[in-house]
């Protein structure tokens, strides 16, 4: 067995699993049931990117992606930083309280709003 | 085979285990169902992944250039990552999506460990 027809083996191998990774990622992208979830897949399928242009680049000898992967992995965190900036604000969305078999009873339990009831009226501005 | 090939071989078999560890991550977002656990499997690609990928390429090229740039983009990679990780996982808290009872620092509440 050559070295040529094990690099062809492994090529088509390789390509398979960066294109079913990145179909699953995408199926996480569509369907997540919150914005974050969405962050978090879009993050997970920048760096499904780099792998795959750094095989690219190993495969076919084309180092000019290299300076590519170089930007990539340099912005490729703003964009998640910038949506988690942006659906986070200080005080402006209300605590959720988590499901009624998830309370807690001790009052030093690290859950901010989950053992009282939310205030109906107005919002407690406090310093966080 | 020379040294060359077997070189050749052992980039290939770096970047075949790279890929691997994208598949497993994008089926670790499929099926676990809570925020932490996604970010979790998430960020397996981000580093490991993606530093096997590196490690397959310089044991490709085997030039000085090409291995600097490599070096690069894997200190890039560490230095970005826990930022964005940061901000997305205190976003996921103040927005009410972590159950305070999953969050444990170490305090020893006198509750009981429910089995959740």
């Amino acid at each position: 067995m050559s070295v040529d027809s094990i690099e062809t083996v492994l090529t088509w191998i390789i390509g398979g699993l960066l294109a079913l990774s990145a179909f699953l990622t995408l199926i996480r992208v569509t369907i997540g049931p919150s914005v974050l979830d969405r962050v978090v897949a879009s993050d997970t399928m920048v760096s499904i990117v780099v792998c795959a242009l750094g095989a690219y680049a190993a495969l076919t000898e084309a180092w000019t992606t290299l300076p590519l992967l170089i930007s990539l992995s340099l912005v490729g965190f703003m964009g998640s930083v910038a949506v988690a900036r942006f659906v986070a604000r200080d005080r402006d969305t209300p605590f959720i309280p988590p499901a009624p078999d998830r309370l807690e009873d001790d009052p030093r339990s690290l859950g901010r709003g989950a053992t009282r009831a939310p205030q109906p009226g107005g919002r407690t501005g406090g310093a966080s | 085979m020379s040294l060359t090939d077997v070189l050749d071989v052992a980039g290939l078999v770096c970047l075949l285990l790279g890929a691997m560890l994208c598949v497993a991550a994008s089926v670790g977002l499929l099926r676990f169902p809570d925020l932490l656990t996604r970010m979790h499997a998430g960020t397996k690609p981000q580093v490991l992944g993606v530093l096997l990928v590196i490690l397959g390429v310089g044991l490709r090229t085997r030039s000085g250039l090409d291995v600097g740039m490599l070096v690069l983009i894997g200190v890039f990679q560490l230095l970005t990552i826990p930022a964005g990780a940061h901000m997305v996982g205190r976003a996921g808290f103040r927005t009410g999506q972590i159950a305070p009872t999953d969050i444990h620092l170490g305090r020893s509440s006198g509750a009981q460990h429910d089995s959740t």
